[in-house]
């Protein structure tokens, strides 16, 4: 007589205790979707955005610019260059070049126009180059510099943590390096960092 | 014999190095503690070579200063350290540990726990429930329903 009764109950009280899996624990099947989704968005940030992975980061953001002495070009009419000339309350561009670098002759119209119309002291270290040539390169295509240091051994180059020609630094109204660009400059660098850079820092 | 000693001249990396007479330091220790050094620091202009092995002129000039430091009685530690504060970690072919890669260090690990974790997890879902006795709720869930249905009889 009980048994019928009986029945239904436990029936439901087992089909309870299988349905009881924690729902934490269902969620688990989805970490493998996740894990790929993670994976692929890595992925695919390395494929489509244009970093450049050769691109070394800057050490030096925000340090005192290293301390340095260079003479001026032989038999050119402007100083040499120092770790005194920079900061004074101007910022300033210090621009690494050399005469027989391609790329320094392509970002070398705009130094003169930052020159003329930048609101900054453009200054510039000749790397590892010969007098002569340095020169007759700035004869012949225009001196955008103020001050211009020779450091033929590269030396000063390498205090500056630069890795080739041409690098541009942009350096504060103290002193300090803000901002290492590396390669030539471009007209969109010029518009989107320099020159928002030098204006926000000549505040 | 012979077979054995090319098998181990193989397996060693012939050192293609780009150091040039001028270079080599009179001491032969401090030239050998550059040499080791020179090994463990990237060329910047190569990218994937030490300066050690790399023609680029910054190369030279990197090893010429190595050279200059040790001998001025920096330790080996502090020669790394001079070129990392001018040109970041990345001047090191062999990485160090700092907070900014611990994922990449531990990173591993951490997916070895979860594994584990999820391995655990997976297994004691499967053992067989010990059987439980009921509880007293139950008890008197089951004395209520069988109890209401001797009524309803």
């Amino acid at each position: 007589m009980t048994e019928p009764a009986t029945e239904p109950a436990t029936k439901s009280m087992t089909k309870s205790l299988t349905r009881a899996t924690p729902l934490p624990c269902r969620a688990l099947f989805l970490l493998p979707l996740l894990v790929f989704a993670v994976v692929a968005g890595y992925f695919l940030w390395g494929l489509v955005t244009d970093r450049n992975p050769n691109l070394v980061p800057s050490a030096l953001i925000d340090k005192p610019a290293p301390t340095f002495d260079l003479p001026p070009i032989e038999g050119f009419d402007r100083p040499g260059l120092a770790t005194a000339d920079l900061g004074n309350g101007e910022v300033a561009l210090v621009n690494f070049f050399a005469s027989w670098c391609l790329p320094c002759r392509a970002e070398h119209p705009f130094l003169m126009d930052l020159a003329e119309d930048g609101g900054v002291r453009v200054l510039g270290i000749a790397y590892r180059d010969r007098p002569e040539d340095t020169r007759r390169w700035l004869g012949r295509f225009g001196n955008p510099y103020e001050r211009v240091g020779v450091d033929d051994r590269g030396r000063t180059s390498i205090d500056f943590g630069v890795s080739g020609v041409p690098e541009t630094f942009v350096i504060d109204r103290t002193g300090r390096i803000r901002y290492q660009h590396i390669g030539p400059l471009m007209a969109s660098d010029i518009e989107d960092k320099i020159l928002p850079l030098i204006e926000s820092l000549s505040e | 014999m012979a077979i054995l000693a090319l098998v181990l001249g193989l397996l060693v990396p012939a050192g293609a190095a780009a150091v040039l007479p001028d270079e080599v330091l009179e001491d032969p220790v401090l030239e050998g503690r550059a040499r080791d050094l020179s090994q463990l620091i990237r060329c910047l202009v190569c990218q994937n070579e030490s300066i050690d092995t790399s023609n680029a002129d910054l190369a030279r000039e990197l090893r010429i200063l190595v050279r200059e430091r040790l001998t001025a009685g920096d330790s080996d530690q502090e020669v790394l350290d001079f070129l990392v504060a001018r040109y970041g970690d990345f001047v090191l072919l062999r990485p160090r540990m700092t907070p900014a890669n611990y994922l990449l260090w531990f990173g591993p690990l951490l997916l070895l726990l979860i594994g584990l974790a999820g391995v655990v997890l997976y297994f004691r879902r499967r053992l067989p429930r010990p059987a439980q006795g009921l509880s007293a709720e139950e008890e008197a869930q089951i004395a209520r329903l069988t109890g209401q249905d001797r009524e309803s009889e």
